[in-house]
């Protein structure tokens, strides 16, 4: 006979309360946003009265997680970023090279002397006058070499030394690119991190996507050329000492000295010391500020070894001039009035409000290890998404209601119960959303309009054949058993091979794509929940209080 | 009194003239394929990399006037296409600017977009760019692969899947029938020129995933019935096991078509390729499954003797309990 344990009863009405309950907060998005971040800010700011009314429009005990709307939905801007990790070589590259030079100093008998060659920016040729002398001199520069851990634990070096006729040729070994790239993106996703945390916009989302690129997401800001500003640039700051200034770019410079151009003075090019006094890097702090003649500027302050390296070569050089390197732009190359000794300064250039501001906040937060080219962008303004949130809930509701009139014109009384489970399911699909912390996509809306017409798949099988099994079974009670029982194995086949496609998708996707594998995903398992245990739930309940003789379904 | 789409007991025959349904069904494929392969895919920027710039305006378009600010750029192909909607405002007219991938760039610079939005500026003043994506070629090409991977192992896995639940026979009928559904699709794609972005990939595997479904749905009532009757002919058995599943078929593709019109209808223009590719979808998923799959399944024959292991092979899952 037609029966569930009272425990099995409990349980199923629990998990459509507490999916229901979860659920709620979505119904009230705006009160609940805001509720939550007046909480989000007391936390930070402290209570104060107008932020603890605003906090108090949705009650504290109540579940306050909400459906993330996906940048289609809310508006924002969107941008994959791939880093340029073989930046980073070259910067290895050249601080390799005085190692290199003195360690074969040392050894000028047998290897002769050695001169350094025209190369890529990832490796190091260095010609030596006694090429009988190589196996010492590679011998030496391995010497160099740090041992490196990798998974596999082999002893692999941090460099590769092969000899190339009389030249030693020197680049990073393969296990420590791979290592250096990691580092070097991780350290990318962090600087970005910390850059648009600095702005202050709500939710970004920021991820590492592959070997070495950076998916940013931020809903709210104009556009992505507003983000690349801020994340786009390099931000590498230098003090470098200037030895002369000319109008040649193609000015001859020693080694170790370089020729850069100003930024906003053109035409103009500064040779200027290679190797800087002191980087961006030892900064504690950067604030927008004006200068004494009331022109934009940024103030600084370093940390105590970049207060006494700064302090010392301002003492050391008074009436020199220096540079302020920002990206191989020198920003400006004020003369040394006198000793700086405090350790702080302050920027000036032809500076707007804006640029000063930004600035700040681009050496406050430090300075990308590598640049980034950007391989994709979208800006989704919020009035089209606003559009596409009321055309999505038009057209569920229609889709809704549509469905509803359907099942109840075919199956009478069991259609209604169908129709309870396709409301409970709903509310499921979104207490679940909001429990993982899911994004409503645009995609995902018609992920849930699909569901609304395929949920009702489990209830047709069973409600079929239970009109199947009507016409041989014994008795209305046998022949509910009998539907239920028999339909079962199609539901499941059913409903896992279309779960597997949306397993799939969510792999492969992303973005808009991977938030209606979501919502198909999630809404195959309500779907399946409902028409199993809440229909059948309703159908044993209503069959206990009417005992009916016979049924149409 | 209730409303019934079929009555309760049906003998249709399916398969009176099933070499010409697989006829039909082989041609409608190769027609796909031709389109395909002569005037492809009208692609977006997701798999061909550039810019679309999505524009409003309360004045009426004029696509030669915009066409005319942009040319001076010279950036090569730009498409320029007014959207017409019902969901639209009588002061919301909306436009679409396509401008290819730039040889260079990896995405489209900064400098071009903002070129292309002063310029339209000057001829529109009230014009406001509501979405601007720019797509560049690296990604769009690795798009490519990841999409195409995505639907052969979908295919692939429910191949492995349907194999393991039924038997060989079942899971080539079952894949048969989704390249069917897949490979129409794209030739209505390609024949109809809508746009195929990323979007369809995903309606492209819904589809597979509710074209198995309907399959699947039959072959557990075959897998049932060559159970039940030992001697009936194949062919009987297929012809009874689809009229004894009709009404389902047919009730849930309804549905399932009833909350897609509603948003192919209402849920604006952004979204409409995407459901138009799934109404296709079901539509093609529903006749595959009868006429694909059931006659491949008819073709290639099936082992009839499910006694030896009927030790609930196949139903595994059949004594759950609820």
């Amino acid at each position: 006979m037609l029966q569930i344990d009272t425990w099995k009863r409990v349980l199923i009405i629990l998990v459509c309360a507490a999916g229901l309950l979860l659920a709620l907060p979505n119904a009230f998005y705006t009160r609940v946003e805001q509720s939550n971040d007046a909480r989000a800010a007391m936390e930070v700011q402290g209570a104060t009265a107008e932020l603890t009314q605003t906090a108090g429009q949705w009650p504290s005990w109540m579940p306050s997680s909400l459906v993330n709307l996906g940048l289609d939905l809310r508006g924002g801007a969107h941008l994959l970023a791939e880093v340029r990790v073989g930046d980073v070589y070259e910067a290895r590259m050249e601080a390799m090279w005085p190692e290199i030079r003195n360690a074969l100093r040392g050894e000028r008998d047998t290897v002769g002397t050695i001169r350094k060659q025209p190369s890529p920016s990832d490796e190091i040729r260095i010609k030596i006058s006694k090429p009988e002398g190589m196996t010492r001199a590679l011998e030496v520069v391995r010497g160099l070499g740090r041992p490196i851990q990798t998974l596999t634990g082999a002893g692999s070096n941090d460099i590769e030394v092969r000899g190339a006729g009389d030249e030693i040729v020197v680049t990073l070994s393969e296990a420590e690119k791979l290592a250096t790239d990691d580092r070097t993106v991780r350290q990318a996703l962090e600087i970005v991190r910390r850059r648009i945390d600095e702005v202050g916009t709500r939710e970004p989302t920021i991820q590492r996507q592959g070997a070495d690129r950076i998916l940013i997401q931020v809903p709210g800001i104009g556009s992505a050329s507003e983000l690349k500003a801020i994340i786009g640039t390099t931000a590498q700051l230098t003090f470098n000492p200037v030895v002369s200034r000319g109008t040649d770019a193609e000015a001859r410079a020693e080694i170790g000295q370089k020729v850069i151009p100003a930024l906003d003075q053109q035409g103009v090019y500064y040779t200027v010391e290679a190797a800087p006094v002191v980087t961006g890097e030892e900064l504690v702090d950067a604030q927008p500020a004006f200068d004494q003649n009331g022109r934009p500027a940024v103030n600084f302050r370093f940390n105590t070894s970049g207060a006494r390296k700064f302090g010392d070569y301002t003492r050391d050089n008074i009436g020199a001039p220096f540079a302020i390197v920002l990206d191989n732009e020198v920003i400006s190359a004020p003369v040394i009035q006198s000793h700086i000794p405090g350790g702080s300064g302050i920027i000036t250039g032809n500076f707007t409000v804006e640029e000063s501001t930004n600035l700040a906040v681009l050496l406050r937060a430090g300075a990308l290890p590598a640049g980034l080219d950007f391989l994709e962008e979208r800006t989704i303004g919020p009035e089209l998404g606003q559009d596409s949130i009321d055309a999505g809930k038009v057209a569920t509701v229609v889709a809704f209601v549509a469905v509803l009139g359907f099942m109840w014109a075919s199956y009478g009384l069991f259609g209604i119960f169908a129709n309870i489970a396709l409301m409970i399911n709903v509310g499921l699909l979104f207490g679940l959303l909001s429990l993982i912390g899911g994004t409503l996509t645009l995609p995902g809306i018609a992920g849930i309009v699909l569901t609304v017409g395929m949920a009702v798949d489990a209830n047709v099988l069973i409600f079929e054949r239970i009109r199947e099994e009507l016409k041989t079974a014994k008795g209305p009670a046998r022949a509910i058993e009998l539907g239920y029982e028999k339909a079962l194995s199609a539901i499941l086949d059913a409903n896992i091979t279309t779960f597997m496609t949306a397993v799939i998708l969510f792999a492969m996707g992303s973005g808009p794509v991977r938030g209606f594998a979501i919502t198909l995903g999630l809404g195959i398992l309500t779907s399946v929940f409902t028409a199993i245990f809440v229909t059948r739930l309703l159908v044993v309940m209503w069959f206990e209080r009417r005992r009916p003789k016979t049924i149409e379904v | 009194m209730r409303l019934k789409l079929v009555p309760d007991v049906t003998s249709f025959d399916f398969f009176g003239r099933w070499k010409l349904w697989l006829g039909i069904s082989a041609l409608m494929v190769v027609v796909g394929f031709a389109s395909f392969a002569v005037q492809g895919l009208n692609f977006g920027i997701d798999f061909r990399g550039g810019t679309t710039i999505r524009t409003q305006s309360t004045q009426a378009i004029d696509v030669g006037a915009y066409r005319d600010a942009i040319a001076p750029l010279g950036l090569g192909d730009v498409t320029i296409t007014e959207i017409f909607d019902p969901t639209f405002g009588p002061d919301e007219n909306v436009a679409m600017i396509r401008i290819q991938a730039q040889d260079d760039a990896e995405a489209v610079s900064a400098e071009t977009i903002a070129a292309v939005e002063a310029a339209l500026l000057a001829a529109t003043p009230d014009i406001e760019f509501v979405s601007v994506e720019s797509v560049g070629p690296k990604v769009s090409g690795e798009l490519i692969q990841t999409a195409v991977l995505a639907v052969s192992l979908a295919i692939l896995s429910v191949l492995v899947y349907i194999w393991l639940r039924f038997e060989w026979q079942f899971a080539l009928g079952a894949v048969a029938a989704l390249i069917h559904d897949v490979v129409l699709t794209i030739g209505v794609f390609s024949e109809l020129q809508i746009r195929f972005d990323l979007a369809i990939i995903a309606a492209l595997l819904t589809i597979v995933g509710y074209s198995l479904n309907d399959t699947v749905v039959v072959f557990d009532r075959v897998r049932e019935n060559l159970r039940k009757y030992k001697q009936m002919e194949l062919k009987d058995l297929l012809n009874l096991s689809i009229n004894e599943t009709l009404s389902r078929t047919l009730m849930t593709s309804i549905t399932t078509l009833l909350a897609l019109i509603a948003l192919y209808v209402l849920g604006g223009d952004v979204i409409r390729g995407f459901v138009f590719a799934m109404i296709w979808g079901i539509v093609v998923g529903t006749y595959s499954s009868i006429f694909v799959a059931s006659t491949i399944l008819l073709w290639l024959g099936v082992k009839r003797d499910w006694t030896k292991n009927t030790n609930n092979t196949g139903n595994q899952f059949g004594d759950i309990d609820a």
